[in-house]
C-alpha cells in the first residue's frame, strides 16, 4: 500500500507536527518527519481531524437512484470530510431485511470511497405494526447497530418500547425520528408567526418534544439505548439534558442545517427550504448550538436528503422534505460553531467523529489520531472561503439550501485506511 | 406599484387608494348601457384556476372583458394539469402563448408567489387566493364596500372598527383584510373560538377576542367568514348549533351594531350556520353590493397592472385613461402602456 506523509498539519487545531500514513494505519507523529517512498502532502496552516462519521443520511439506493445512489452518495461523502456514513432505511424497497442492508453495505464497499454502514427499519416497511428481523441484519455482514424508521416515527409505544428492549441482544440503538403524528397531520412547516401569516399548516415543536420525553422514559424504564435523530426544537433540548442528567443512556444528534437558518426562509415559498423536521426559529437555533457545545447534542448528522429537481421546482405543499448535507456539513459547522468561539477543533472532531462512531458502534472509525490507529483522517484547510455552486456537487441532486452562500473551510484531503478519496479537493 | 399582486402587504397605503379610487371611476362604466372600455385590447389576461371557484373567475372574466383584453380560462379540471403536468410546465405554457397577465387561484399556499418568482413567467401575477394564504382582491373589495358605505368613497378608513368573525386559521380573506385594513387605518378585530385563530395571532395588526357580543356595539362593520361544517369533525368545534350560537350572526346579535353599522360576507354563505337568513338578506347586508363592487376593483388591479401606473381620470362621459395614444392602437411602444382614448 501507498505512503503518505502529511507535513505541518494542525492536529485537532494544536500544533503543526508530520503524520506519516503507512499500509492504512498512522505510522509516526512528530516534527521533522521523513520518509523515503512517501507522497508529502503539504498541509500547513490545515487542521488535520479524524475521518467524519454521519449517523445519518438517505442515498436512496435501492430505489430512488434518479435522486442519489450509494455510490454518488458515498463521493459526495468523501468531499465533505467523512469517511463512514449510515444510510436510511426508507429505501424502496425498505432496509428492512438482512439481503436488503447488505446490498446497500456492498455497494458502499465498491465504491471505495466511504464506508456505509446501513441502518435497519425498526418496522417491516416502516409501516410501525411489526418488528423487522432485526437480529438478522445485526448478525448479517452488514453487521447493523442502528435502527431506525426514520422518515416515520415509531409512534406506537409498545412497539417502541419492543423494540428498545429488543435491540440490547446485540447492543444496539433504537434511532427515533420524533414525531407525532396526529399534530403533525398535513403539517408544513414550523408552527409559529411566519406558519400563521403564511397559511401553511404548522407543526409544532410539542409534536417532537412529546415523542422525546415519552422515549426517553421508556428507555429508562426497559434500561435501553435511544438516539434521537436530528433534534430541533429548544424544548427538545430541554429534555434531553434532564434525561442526561439522570444518567439514562440517550444521545442526540442535530443537522447543520437547523444549526444555521430558520422558518423566516420559508416567506419566500422555495421549497429548498421544506424540511422534516422543520426549520425552527432564532432562540431555537440558539438553544441548539449551545447544547451541542455543552455536549447535551452530542452529533453532528447531516440528514442528507436528494431530490431530484422536479420534486423542488413545484408548489410548496406538493414538494418533497429534504436537504443535501454531506458536501456543506463541516462548513456550517465551522461557520456556526467553531468561528462563533462555541467549540473548537477538538470539540469538532468529537462531535463529528467520535461520538457518532460510538453511537453507531463503528470499529476503526472515530478513533484518536495516534500511531497504530487506522489512517481515517480528513485535512481542512479553514482560511479557505468558497461559494456554494449546487452544479458543481458531487451528489446526483441539487437541493441545496447554501446555493450562492460563501462558507469558511474547505475539505483538501480525505484518508480512508490510508487511501485517498480526496486529494486536493477534488475525489482521488 | 408592484408588478404583481400577490399579498395586500405588497400595497402602500398610496397603492391602495389609487386602487380604490380607480375602481370607483371605473364603476361607473357599470352604469353605462355600453359597461366596456378599449383600454386593454390586444392584451391576454389568462384565469388559471387550480381550484373550482365560480364567482371569483367569472368577477376577474368581467373585469378583464369590460377593459376589452383577451380572456382566456384555463380550468385545472379536465386539463393537462388533471394528468400531472406541474405548476412550472403550465407557466411555461402560458409564457408561450404570450400571457400578460395570469389571474391566478391555487389550493396551495404560496403557489401565485412561486409563480412571480420563480422567472417561469414575464407578465403580472394576480394572485385570485391561494390556499390559506391570501385573496388580496377579495380585501379589495371588502374595502372598497366599507369605503362607500362607511367613508363616503374617498380616502382611508382611518379610525373605522371593523370587526372579523369566524374561521380564521382557514382564512385567505381574514389574512389580506387584515393587512389591507391596518394599512387603509382601520382598528380591526377578529372574533374566533381559541381553535380558529393561528399560532401567533397576536403579532397581527389587529385584536383578538373569543366573545362575539363584546366588539357588536362598537363595530362599524361586521364581516362574517365562512365556516366549513367538515371542520366540526377535526375538533375544531363541537357542533354546528354550538359554534352558531357562539359565532353566529343572528337578528339579536345585528341589532347589537350601531345604525350606521354594516353586514358583509365574502360569500359562498351557509345560511343558518355563521348567519342568518334574516340578516344576509337585511337592509345591512352588503354581500350582493360587494359581488358587484368586486368587478370594479378587478378592473382597476387589472389596469393599474396592464396599463399603466397613473389613476384613471374622470371626465364628464366617464373615464379616460391618461396615456393618448393613435385612435385604435392596442399598445404604446414601450408595449406596457396600452391605454388610448375611451370611446365616449
Amino acid at each position: 500500500m501507498s505512503t503518505y506523509l502529511i507535513k505541518d498539519a494542525r492536529i485537532l487545531g494544536g500544533d503543526a507536527q508530520d503524520v506519516l500514513i503507512r499500509d492504512g494505519l498512522i505510522a509516526g507523529i512528530g516534527a521533522g518527519l521523513a520518509a523515503e517512498d512517501a507522497t508529502v502532502v503539504e498541509a500547513a496552516g490545515q487542521i488535520l481531524l479524524p475521518g467524519l462519521v454521519d449517523l445519518h443520511t438517505h442515498l436512496r439506493e435501492p430505489g430512488r437512484e434518479d435522486a442519489e445512489t450509494v455510490a454518488t452518495g458515498a463521493n459526495a461523502a468523501a468531499l465533505g470530510g467523512f469517511t463512514a456514513v449510515h444510510a436510511m432505511a426508507n429505501t424502496d424497497p425498505v432496509a428492512d431485511t438482512a439481503g436488503t442492508v447488505e446490498q446497500v453495505w456492498r455497494l458502499g464497499q465498491e465504491s471505495g470511497r466511504c464506508d456505509v454502514h446501513p441502518v435497519g427499519a425498526v418496522t417491516v416497511g416502516l409501516a410501525g405494526k411489526r418488528l423487522a428481523e432485526l437480529g438478522a441484519m445485526a448478525d448479517s455482514a452488514a453487521r447493523v447497530r442502528v435502527f431506525s424508521d426514520d422518515g416515520k416515527c415509531v409512534d406506537d409505544a409498545v412497539i417502541m418500547r419492543r423494540a428498545l428492549e429488543y435491540v440490547k441482544a446485540f447492543d444496539g440503538v433504537v434511532a427515533q425520528h420524533a414525531q407525532e403524528p396526529r399534530l403533525t397531520e398535513g403539517a408544513q412547516m414550523n408552527e409559529g408567526t411566519v406558519s400563521g401569516e403564511l397559511g401553511l399548516r404548522g407543526w409544532p415543536a410539542v409534536a417532537e418534544e412529546s415523542i422525546i420525553a415519552r422515549d426517553v422514559l421508556l428507555t429508562a424504564h426497559v434500561g435501553s439505548r435511544l438516539h434521537v435523530c436530528h433534534v430541533s426544537t429548544a424544548g427538545s433540548v430541554e429534555i434531553l439534558r434532564w434525561a442526561k442528567s439522570k444518567g439514562w443512556n440517550v444521545t442526540a444528534e442535530v443537522t447543520p442545517h437547523h444549526l444555521l437558518l430558520t422558518d423566516e426562509l420559508v416567506r419566500s415559498y422555495d421549497p429548498v427550504y421544506k424540511v422534516n423536521p422543520p426549520l425552527r426559529t432564532a432562540a431555537d437555533v440558539a438553544a441548539l448550538r449551545e447544547a451541542l457545545a455543552d455536549g447535551t447534542i452530542d452529533a453532528v448528522a447531516t440528514d442528507h436528503a436528494p431530490h431530484p429537481g422536479e420534486d423542488k421546482d413545484c408548489e410548496w405543499a406538493v414538494a418533497a422534505m429534504g436537504m443535501l448535507g454531506l458536501e456543506t456539513a463541516l462548513s456550517i459547522v465551522q461557520e456556526t460553531m467553531v468561528d462563533t468561539g462555541l467549540l473548537d477543533w477538538a470539540g469538532v472532531a468529537d462531535r463529528m467523529s467520535t461520538r457518532p462512531a460510538d453511537i453507531g458502534r463503528l470499529d476503526g472509525h472515530g478513533r484518536p489520531i495516534a500511531v497504530g490507529e487506522p489512517a481515517n483522517l480528513v485535512l481542512v484547510d479553514p482560511g479557505a472561503r468558497r461559494t456554494v455552486e449546487p452544479s458543481e456537487l458531487a451528489s446526483r441532486s441539487r437541493n441545496t439550501p447554501y446555493a450562492g452562500l460563501v462558507l469558511p473551510g474547505r475539505v483538501v484531503a480525505t484518508f480512508l485506511r490510508g487511501v485517498p478519496t480526496v486529494i486536493d479537493g477534488k475525489l482521488a | 406599484m408592484k408588478r404583481h399582486l400577490i399579498s395586500a402587504a405588497d400595497l402602500t397605503r398610496d397603492d391602495a387608494i389609487l386602487i380604490l379610487d380607480t375602481a370607483e371611476e371605473l364603476a361607473h362604466i357599470a352604469e353605462r348601457p355600453i359597461k366596456k372600455l378599449p383600454t386593454l385590447r390586444g392584451r391576454t389576461v389568462v384565469n388559471l384556476f387550480f381550484e373550482d371557484s365560480t364567482r371569483t373567475r367569472i368577477s376577474f372574466e368581467a373585469a378583464a372583458k369590460r377593459l376589452s383584453a383577451d380572456v382566456i380560462n384555463f380550468s385545472a379540471k379536465g386539463s393537462s394539469v388533471s394528468k400531472g403536468e406541474s405548476l412550472k410546465d403550465t407557466a411555461l405554457t402560458l409564457q408561450a402563448m404570450g400571457a400578460d397577465a395570469v389571474v391566478i387561484r391555487h389550493h396551495a399556499s404560496g403557489a401565485p408567489h412561486r409563480l412571480a418568482g420563480s422567472g417561469w413567467l414575464r407578465g403580472s401575477v394576480v394572485n385570485a387566493g391561494d390556499g390559506t394564504h391570501e385573496h388580496p382582491t377579495q380585501a379589495l373589495l371588502d374595502a372598497f364596500t366599507m369605503r362607500r358605505r362607511l367613508a363616503g368613497g374617498r380616502g382611508d378608513l382611518e379610525g373605522r372598527r371593523i370587526t372579523l368573525v369566524g374561521d380564521v386559521l382557514h382564512s385567505r380573506v381574514a389574512r389580506s383584510n387584515v393587512l389591507l385594513l391596518a394599512t387603509l387605518g382601520a382598528e380591526v378585530t377578529l372574533v374566533a373560538p381559541p381553535t380558529l385563530l393561528p399560532i401567533g395571532v397576536e403579532t397581527w395588526p389587529c385584536t383578538v377576542s373569543y366573545d362575539l357580543d363584546a366588539p357588536l356595539p362598537k363595530s362599524d362593520a361586521v364581516m362574517m367568514l365562512r365556516v366549513q361544517r367538515e371542520r366540526m369533525n377535526a375538533a375544531f368545534f363541537p357542533t354546528e348549533r354550538e359554534y352558531s350560537r357562539r359565532y353566529g350572526l343572528d337578528l339579536r346579535r345585528m341589532a347589537m351594531l350601531p345604525e350606521h353599522a354594516i353586514v358583509m360576507h365574502p360569500g359562498p354563505m351557509n345560511r343558518g350556520m355563521e348567519i342568518a337568513a334574516d340578516v344576509a338578506d337585511s337592509t345591512r347586508s352588503t354581500i350582493v353590493e360587494q359581488v358587484t363592487n368586486g368587478v370594479s376593483v378587478r378592473m382597476a388591479v387589472l389596469y393599474l397592472l396592464l396599463g399603466g401606473n397613473e389613476p384613471a381620470q374622470s371626465t364628464p362621459g366617464g373615464v379616460t385613461a391618461n396615456t393618448p395614444s393613435t385612435p385604435g392602437a392596442a399598445t404604446a411602444s414601450n408595449g406596457r402602456t396600452g391605454t388610448e382614448e375611451i370611446a365616449q
